[in-house]
């Protein structure tokens, strides 16, 4: 972002704060980007000539005399296919050390699709994981989080459903990403062949954490120009979240603002909300889905950041350690995909909403038979069997290490239904007992 | 407030969506203006005005806007455009036709007619020439979807008037002069189909407001059965995310006995507004037999739409209510979620500096509320015909506390509560409403009361009380189970509490994606609950614990077996003759 001959440079600071600087300006427009001493920022208030800019950077080292230069544009993105297959960092210039991309010029934080042009998400994402498939089955043009304390393997797990669903394109929108899971991500994706469809717009924890505000609204300017202009799937990958609205939150801080619950600005739905809406099925055939982390601090998702996002995704993912089996799986209890709704029984065997049904509430009375357990009381026959069924399902079906199609799981779990239970017990819809009871 | 000259200014600060405007004239509160930039003009609503600097709230982003752009005040507040060809339509928060939107993405600045100019309309005269008319009389009525589209004298016209000119029966576009009144003086105005009211002001034009005294059937059994809405009641869903609130709501806007549905999804998620334009036209309404969606009106203004407009929404939506309540129907309005919507005041009041309340939220966020809610309500028009507003509202309280400021200020201005419960949800018991948290204070109602017993049957209300006994007790049963032990405590606590789960396995669960189970008529639930509270009036011989718990779910397996199947059907009747057997086998 050169600064050109004719552009006004003001050299006149009049408040420096951590994040923000403040100068007499003229003819200044909202949202604009400019540089300050060549670093990077944004205005965020104008009262009369008085103008706020945000600094991406930060402003350690900017002094009252900087030079500025306005630029008369909000952030933009150059987009063409030159894109696939490249590393770029929250400003969208390339840190592979590529050549600049040559493309079309647009604005980040585009306006929102219109909801009558909006198509309901039909499509099945097969991911292999049953908790998944069966449970919490993905749709293309969903958003689902997942809630995830920040030693469990997140990433892992997103980086595998990224290279089993098909999707056209991969955009990985990484903020405060450590250098480690940032070369995973980059190897992953290399050893799987699957680096010409994959975009990276990175922030790593070496960067300023301002800069990640940008790489959400980069990331998801990419995705539409692949879902809209050349209607491909577009999958995009964002992790971490939370460290997303960390840095709004400091923002907001920096410029006064009364804080909401947990000291998060009171606009944080909306602001999350701008970037999750972004998921959407076109008409056309493209679709832009979106698989985001948000890590928990000690699993609590009421506070303000899960909460908000809670309300504005369809559904989220719990991962959890099952100490019987010894292995992650997907916690059926607290997952929940609301979309599947859409493909269950439609898309899949007639047979699988019912069956997730069943297999949930006795996995939830093997859970209350364990609670009995351990308060010291007798279990009686029922309770035993619930809890041979629950490691069998966990084994079988929960982890994350299982990867088969649909009609298996479904088949799999008929099959523990049959050995563990009566039918009156697993009480389905009786047309489709007939049918499916193994015994 | 009508003004000859417009009043203009120039913009002085602009901090997001609030922009500080330096105004050369009078201008009033909540009054709308447009700001220009470049060709496009941004629409905005004046909300606080200190000595010469208007603060106005902008309904579009701002980015790019400059001070010193110029604005027009238009000297009135935000209204919305009311005629035939409302229904079906589907609106922003501030009335604009998507529809008629041109391409993908929403464009700044573009602004569409809510009606159809150029589509004639049937008219019939209601009223004739000579007759005193004031402010909602009918005048005429056109046919809108089949229903009887009341043209009514505007709401904002005040005092008596009489009718001097009226056009016979004929076909008419709703700009079309179709009567002539004239007031005490002289003074004649013309009248068209169309009117217009600004969306923050309540319509009055109605003679009374009784207490609501009569059901309204939503199919939904955990509501109809335990604690029923009634025409013109209101009610709130407050619950964490994940717990079934959105199915509930379009479970009830699909079935409920109403005449238009109004349904504001107030930013909430896009692709829940998808499913209802997707499904809507697929759906038939059981009583009519017509789709779903011509009697429908949506309000989309989802959660990436802008905040200001998000604010606005679900006063469109209450105004459009009014405007079909004033016609004699039953209007069904449901609003997800009135959080957002005090979130959107919150982001408002916090970049305005004012003094926060609660969790930052504005200090008259209750009275805001309340004041909402008191717009809903059973009227007699001035003619004698009744009409109706129901309100139900989601509520999505922050980290699922219930005590938090919108919750609470909400739980006093509704009189319904059906609060969702995690655990319910946890453990796949949809709907999940708590059935011994939740009430309805219409059930307190003696002119409820006599209402159920005469449309339902005299002992109605004693089986639902006792139906809440049931549960209550299994509740205390349960807990006394897991403090003792299953066997540590007699087995009558494991008869009564598993009576309650048959309760709560055949009528408070409920499916709503099963095409039989999802809806079920009063009739239907009124034999259901009876069927049950005979066997919980039964007693039953076990020797052991052990058997109550299996006797009791294949019990209940063929009481669902019956709620998926064909009301009265042989299906329906060879699993209650099973059931009859079962019963037997354990008699005691």
């Amino acid at each position: 972002m050169e600064s050109q001959a004719f552009q006004k440079v003001y050299t006149k600071l009049t408040n420096i704060t951590k994040a923000t600087v403040t100068l007499k300006a003229k003819e200044i427009g909202y949202d604009e980007i400019a540089s300050v001493n060549g670093k990077l920022a944004q205005v965020v208030k104008i009262t009369g000539d008085d103008v706020t800019l945000q600094i991406f950077e930060g402003t350690e080292g900017i002094p009252t005399n900087a030079h500025v230069s306005f630029f008369g544009k909000p952030p933009q993105l150059k987009v063409s296919d030159e894109l696939a297959g490249r590393f770029f960092n929250a400003y969208g210039d390339p840190i592979d050390g590529g050549p600049e991309i040559q493309g079309e010029v647009r604005d980040i934080g585009s306006p929102s699709v219109n909801p009558v042009r909006r198509k309901q998400p039909s499509n099945l994402i097969a991911t292999g994981i049953a908790g998944i498939d069966l449970n919490n089955t993905l749709v293309s043009g969903q958003k689902i989080p997942f809630f995830a304390d920040p030693d469990q393997p997140y990433n892992q797990v997103m980086a595998m459903v990224a290279l089993r669903a098909k999707a056209d394109k991969i955009i990985l929108g990484g903020m405060g990403l450590t250098n480690d899971d940032y070369l995973y991500f980059k190897n992953v994706f290399d050893n799987a062949g699957a680096l010409d469809r994959i975009v990276s717009f990175v922030n790593t924890t070496e960067n300023p954490p301002v800069e990640r505000l940008l790489v959400p609204d980069m990331a998801l300017t990419a995705a539409e120009y692949f879902a809209v202009d050349k209607n491909e799937s577009v999958l995009v990958l964002l992790t971490d979240m939370t460290l997303y609205a960390d840095a709004l939150s400091i923002v907001s801080n920096r410029m006064d603002q009364i804080p909401s619950k947990d000291s998060m600005p009171g606009s944080l739905y909306s602001d999350l909300a701008k970037i999750y809406e972004k998921a959407v099925q076109f008409p056309s055939g493209g679709s832009i889905t979106i698989i985001a982390v948000t890590t928990l601090s000690g699993g609590d998702i009421t506070h303000a950041i899960p909460d908000n996002t809670g309300y504005i995704t369809e559904g989220q993912l719990f991962l959890r350690r099952d100490s019987d089996i010894g292995k992650v799986i997907v916690d059926p209890f607290r997952s929940l995909s609301r979309l599947k709704q859409l493909v269950i029984g439609k898309q899949t065997r007639e047979d699988h909403p019912q069956v997730m049904n069943s297999a949930i509430r006795l996995f939830a009375d093997a859970a209350n038979a364990r609670t009995k357990l351990e308060n010291g009381f007798d279990l009686t026959d029922y309770d035993e069997r619930t809890l041979k069924f629950a490691k069998e399902y966990s084994d079988q079906i929960l982890a994350i290490d299982v990867n088969v199609d649909t009609d298996t799981m479904l088949d799999i779990t008929w099959e523990l239904f049959g050995k563990h239970f009566k039918k009156a017990e697993v009480a389905i819809r009786e047309n489709l007992v007939e049918k499916y009871w193994k015994s | 407030m009508e003004k000859d000259n417009k009043t203009t200014g120039k913009v002085v600060g602009i901090v997001s969506n609030l922009v500080m405007v330096e105004v050369d004239g009078p201008v009033a509160q909540n009054e709308i203006c447009f700001i220009s930039l470049g060709n496009e003009s941004l629409m905005a609503e004046v909300i606080k005005v200190v000595g010469k600097v208007a603060y106005v709230q902008v309904f579009e982003s701002t980015r790019g806007l400059k001070t010193g752009s110029k604005v027009e005040f238009q000297g009135h507040l935000l209204e919305v455009t009311l005629g035939p060809g409302i229904l079906s339509r589907n609106y922003d928060g501030l009335q604009n036709d998507l529809d008629k939107m041109e391409g993908i993405f929403l464009k700044r600045g573009e602004y569409t007619d809510p009606l159809n100019r150029e589509k004639k309309w049937a008219f019939k005269p209601i009223a004739k020439v000579g007759d005193e008319v004031q402010a909602g009389d009918w005048l005429g009525e056109v046919n809108e979807n089949d229903q009887p589209h009341k043209i009514m004298v505007p709401f904002k016209m005040k005092g008596s008037f009489k009718i001097k000119e009226i056009v016979p029966e004929g076909e008419y576009i709703v700009d079309h002069n179709i009567a002539v009144v004239e007031d005490e003086d002289g003074a004649e105005t013309r009248l068209t189909m169309v009117q217009k009211w600004p969306v923050k002001l309540a319509v009055g034009s109605y003679k009374e407001k009784p207490r609501p005294f009569k059901l309204l059937e939503t199919g939904v059994r955990c509501m109809d059965t335990l604690n029923p809405i009634t025409e013109g009641g209101t009610g709130f869903i407050p619950g964490p995310f994940g717990t079934g609130k959105t199915v509930l709501q379009h479970a009830i806007s699909k079935q409920a006995e109403a005449d238009i549905v109004i349904i504001a999804a107030c930013g909430e998620r896009a692709n829940e507004v998808v499913e209802v334009f997707t499904e809507f036209p697929e759906l038939e309404d059981p009583r009519t037999g017509k789709k779903l969606i011509e009697r429908t009106i949506i309000i989309a203004n989802t959660s990436n739409m802008p905040v200001a407009a998000r604010e606005a929404s679900v006063y469109t939506a209450m105004t459009i209510g009014e405007y079909y309540r004033a016609m004699g129907l039953k209007v069904l309005l449901m609003a997800d979620s009135t959080s957002r919507w005090a979130q959107a005041l919150r982001e408002m009041s916090n970049r305005l500096e004012e003094l926060p309340g609660p969790d930052a939220f504005p200090m008259d966020l209750s009275a805001v509320i309340s004041n909402f809610y008191s717009r809903a309500g059973f009227v007699y028009l001035n003619n004698g015909s009744t009409g109706s507003i129901t309100f139900i509202g989601t509520v999505s309280p922050a980290g699922g506390n219930l005590k938090e400021p919108v919750t609470e200020s909400t739980r006093k201005a509704a009189r319904c509560f059906y609060g969702l419960s995690q655990a319910r949800a946890d453990s796949k018991r949809y709907p999940a409403i708590d059935p011994i948290d939740s009430y309805s204070k219409y059930l307190e109602y003696p002119e409820v009361q006599e209402n159920l017993a005469r449309n339902v049957g005299d002992s109605w209300l004693n089986e639902v009380n006792k139906a809440k006994d049931v549960l209550l007790r299994g509740k205390e049963a349960m807990e006394q189970i897991n403090i003792l032990g299953d066997d540590g405590v007699p087995i009558g606590f494991h008869e009564t509490f598993w009576k309650s789960e048959l309760i709560d396995f055949v009528i408070l669960q409920q499916d709503a994606f099963d095409k039989i189970d999802s809806s079920t008529p009063m009739k239907r639930q009124q034999y259901m609950l009876s069927k049950v509270l005979d066997v919980v009036d039964s007693s039953f011989a076990f020797n052991h614990f052990e058997d109550v718990s299996s006797f009791f779910k294949e019990v209940i397996n063929e009481f669902k077996q019956m709620n998926y199947s064909e009301f009265d059907s042989d299906n329906f009747k060879q699993h209650e003759e099973a059931l009859e057997k079962l019963l037997k086998t354990q008699a005691n």
